[in-house]
Order: structure tokens, then C-alpha cells, then sequence
């Protein structure tokens, strides 16, 4: 099961990278769980400077833009 | 703690997909030249397609309220338009070389001063959002850059920006769209030198100054040139999306005082001969959160008016860059002393200002 987190304090451009991601991961028919991260300290302590950021198991994927969907198919891909 | 997203935040933004298809990148540049000159040529008969509509289509006379008032928003709209495309794209463009990580590690452990110069200037080409600005406000101070140059980016980013520069520039001329620059600047890299020698370190949030420094691995993207094209092509897609609406309003609202208040009517209220002009401009302008777009047509027709030139500077950079919304966001990372000490310093430069332009000016 891989852990997908959006971070971001809840902009518009922070929702739609939610939805884009959420949107390849049933595509993919991928096993994730995807959760909001909004909490400013817990952003922060990804190194993140500017949002919305993407983490994949941990790691940090993209930071301050709504990634391609190519892009998210990709994360999963190389996580499964 | 309330939560940003009732706050509002510029950065709602519209995602595009459109990439530049299959062209190869000579076909992108070729078109360059092309895609300029056309712009060229509607951009230079703005004036007489607006006139022609106002006078000959539409039964107005020239001089008559509704008759200037409409002119007036017929030829701005398209001609701000315009000019917000190329400066947006070109600034976009410009942009795809810098991060903010890229930017923290320049300024790392950088002196001040010279720290303060260099982050204001790097404000203005860093890609920056409101939003972020406690993500990034704790990157920075975590990873060694002092919290005066902090400051001066943090002032520095909002305030002198692509969109109020193109903005100025498109309707009051290169002069006070210069100015505007050049004294934005000098306020950021005073400020956050005035914040640097106060020490104030420790007025930073608890749990700010307990977290480790985050390395934060930065996804370093090389990009080609027809990325960077792209990327500036989406910088537009998104920011005239975003503010078209304010610069309609705006205008609309510029257009209405262009028609209707009588001329050095401004003269009077926000002229220079009252001392307590500026003050009040700063004042007004706190609470009044409106982006750059909202808000230049109008100092555009209050200069028209008659307004001072340094209360128009004055209250402009207060909307700007006094924003209540902000200092909310803020107040998470900042203990209210040194929220008061920031309002206050960048109130004192944008008094400065005020001051400094009406004086000169008179």
C-alpha cells in the first residue's frame, strides 16, 4: 500500500493537485491512500517551501506545482 | 487556529495541459517574431478602434461623462491585457531559472546588507505565493539565512512583482513604474536590515526555532527551452486567469472617476500640500486587500485627477504590501512583537516614500 500525501494549506491549486493525483491512482487501479496535509508544521518539516508538494512514501516527489498526470503515473509506477 | 483556506489566498490557480504539441523548438522561436509583430499591430490601434466604437458606433459625444468614462475602459481593457500577457510570459520565462530552494541557498549565512540587497532583488524572479510563505519563511530561517534577509524577500516578493510593474508601466508610464520599483526595493532591503539589527530573533514562533533544518532535497529540474517557453506560456494562462476580474473592476472603477470626478478634484483630498495625506493613504490602504491588478488602474485615474504622486506611491505599496490576510498567515510563525515591528518598519519606508515623491513632486 503506498502513502500519497498532498501538502498544502488548502489553495485551490492544492485541491486540484488532490484531485489529479487522487484521479491517476483509481485510473491505475493503484492500492494508496491519499491524505491532505494542511498542517503548516508538519509541511514544513518535509523541507517543502512551496506548495502544493507531493509525497510519495515519504519522499518528496514535486514541490510547487500541480504535477502532469504522466508524472503521478510514473511515482506509482516505480513504488509497486 | 484558523485554518488559510478561509483566508483568501492569490493562489487559486487554473491548470493548463496545453502543452506546445509536437512542435520542434524552431517552429516555437520562428513563430516569435510573427506572434510580436501582430501584437504590435493591434496594440498600436487600440486607441482608434476605442474611439471609433465610443463616438461613432455608440451615438456618445467626446467629452460628455459617459462618453470619456467608456473610451476610457475601451481602450485600457485590451491595451492592460496585452501588456500583462508579454510581461507575464517573459517574467514566467525568467522565472523557470530560479526556486526557492535555489534561492535559500544563495542567501545561506549570507552578511547582511549584502544579504538584504541580494534577497530583495531575488524576490522579485523567485517564483513566490502567499501562501507558501510560512513553508518558505521556515525554510529559509531553518537553513541558516539571517531573519532580516528573510524579510527583505518576504517584502520584496509580494510587492514588486510582474503584474504591478506591467501594470504601471501599461498605464502610468515607464517613470513611475521605475520608481515604483526602485523604492519598493529600497523599502525591502531597509526593512529587513532594520529587522536584522534588532536582534528579534527570538520573537520567532517556539516551534519554529526547535525544528532541525531540513535539508529538503530540491528537486533540481533541468529544463529545456521549450520547457521554459512552456512554463512561461502557463505562467500566463494562469495569472491573467486568476486577475482578469480584478482589472475589470479596476478598470471599470478608473473609468467611472476618468468620466465623472471633476478634474483636480484628487488635488484637493490627496494632493501635496497636506501633511496628512500620506498617513491616511497608508492607512486606507491596510485593510484593503486588493492584488496589484485591482488596484493600478485606479491610482492610474486618481494621478489623473490630480492626486500627489507620492500619497498615490504611498497608498498603492500600503494595499500591497500591508495586508491584514497576510499578517494572519504570519502570526503563525511570528510572535506579535515582531508582526508589529514588520508593519511598523514597512510602514515608516512606505511613509518615507510618500513624503520623499510629494516633495519632490510638488
Amino acid at each position: 500500500m503506498m502513502e500519497i500525501k498532498i501538502l498544502g494549506p488548502g489553495c485551490k491549486k492544492c485541491d486540484q493537485a488532490a484531485a489529479r493525483v487522487a484521479a491517476v491512482v483509481s485510473a491505475t487501479g493503484t492500492q494508496a491512500q491519499i491524505e491532505k496535509v494542511t498542517d503548516m508544521m508538519e509541511i514544513a518539516g518535509f523541507g517543502v517551501m512551496s506548495t502544493p508538494a507531493v509525497v510519495v512514501d515519504g519522499k518528496v516527489m514535486c514541490v510547487g506545482k500541480i504535477p502532469e498526470r504522466d508524472e503521478i503515473a510514473a511515482w506509482l509506477g516505480a513504488g509497486s | 487556529m484558523k485554518p488559510i483556506q478561509d483566508i483568501h489566498c492569490g493562489c487559486e490557480a487554473r491548470v493548463s495541459s496545453s502543452r506546445l504539441g509536437g512542435l520542434p523548438l524552431w517552429a516555437v522561436i520562428a513563430m516569435a517574431p510573427l506572434a510580436l509583430g501582430l501584437w504590435w499591430l493591434v496594440y498600436t490601434h487600440l486607441k482608434p478602434a476605442a474611439d471609433f466604437v465610443t463616438y461613432r458606433v455608440l451615438p456618445l459625444n467626446p467629452g460628455s461623462h459617459w462618453g470619456e468614462a467608456l473610451a476610457f475602459f475601451l481602450y485600457d481593457t485590451p491595451k492592460v491585457m496585452m501588456l500583462l500577457v508579454l510581461v507575464v510570459f517573459g517574467v514566467g520565462v525568467i522565472r523557470s531559472y530560479f526556486s526557492p530552494e535555489r534561492t535559500r541557498s544563495l542567501l545561506a549565512g549570507k552578511s547582511l546588507l549584502a544579504g538584504n540587497v541580494m534577497a530583495a532583488l531575488l524576490g522579485v524572479v523567485t517564483p513566490f505565493c502567499s501562501c507558501s510563505a510560512v513553508p518558505l519563511f521556515i525554510g529559509f530561517v531553518t537553513a541558516g539565512v539571517p531573519l532580516g534577509v528573510t524579510f527583505s524577500f518576504l517584502i520584496a516578493a509580494p510587492m514588486v512583482n510582474e503584474i504591478a510593474l506591467g501594470l504601471l508601466y501599461g498605464l502610468v508610464g515607464f517613470k513611475v513604474a521605475a520608481l515604483y520599483a526602485a523604492t519598493g526595493l529600497c523599502i525591502a532591503v531597509a526593512a529587513g536590515w532594520t529587522i536584522g539589527q534588532l536582534k528579534l530573533e527570538g520573537h520567532i514562533e517556539d516551534w519554529v526555532t526547535r525544528m532541525n533544518a531540513v535539508g529538503g532535497e530540491a528537486v533540481a529540474e533541468k529544463m529545456t527551452w521549450k520547457e521554459r517557453i512552456h512554463y512561461g506560456w502557463n505562467a500566463v494562462v494562469e495569472i491573467i486567469g486568476r486577475v482578469w476580474k480584478y482589472i475589470l473592476i479596476g478598470i471599470a472603477l478608473g473609468a467611472l472617476i476618468h468620466g465623472f470626478v471633476p478634474e483636480a478634484f484628487m488635488a484637493r483630498i490627496m494632493g501635496s500640500g497636506s501633511w496628512w495625506s500620506v498617513p491616511l493613504a497608508v492607512v486606507l490602504g491596510v485593510p484593503m486587500y486588493s492584488n496589484a491588478a485591482g488596484v493600478i488602474p485606479v491610482v492610474e485615474a486618481l494621478l489623473g485627477k490630480g492626486a500627489a504622486l507620492g500619497s498615490t506611491l504611498a497608498f498603492m505599496m500600503s494595499v500591497i504590501a500591508l495586508s491584514l490576510p497576510e499578517m494572519v498567515i504570519l502570526r503563525k510563525v511570528l510572535k506579535p512583537r515582531l508582526i508589529a515591528v514588520f508593519i511598523a518598519v514597512v510602514a515608516a519606508g512606505i511613509l518615507v516614500v510618500g513624503y520623499l515623491f510629494n516633495a519632490v513632486w510638488a
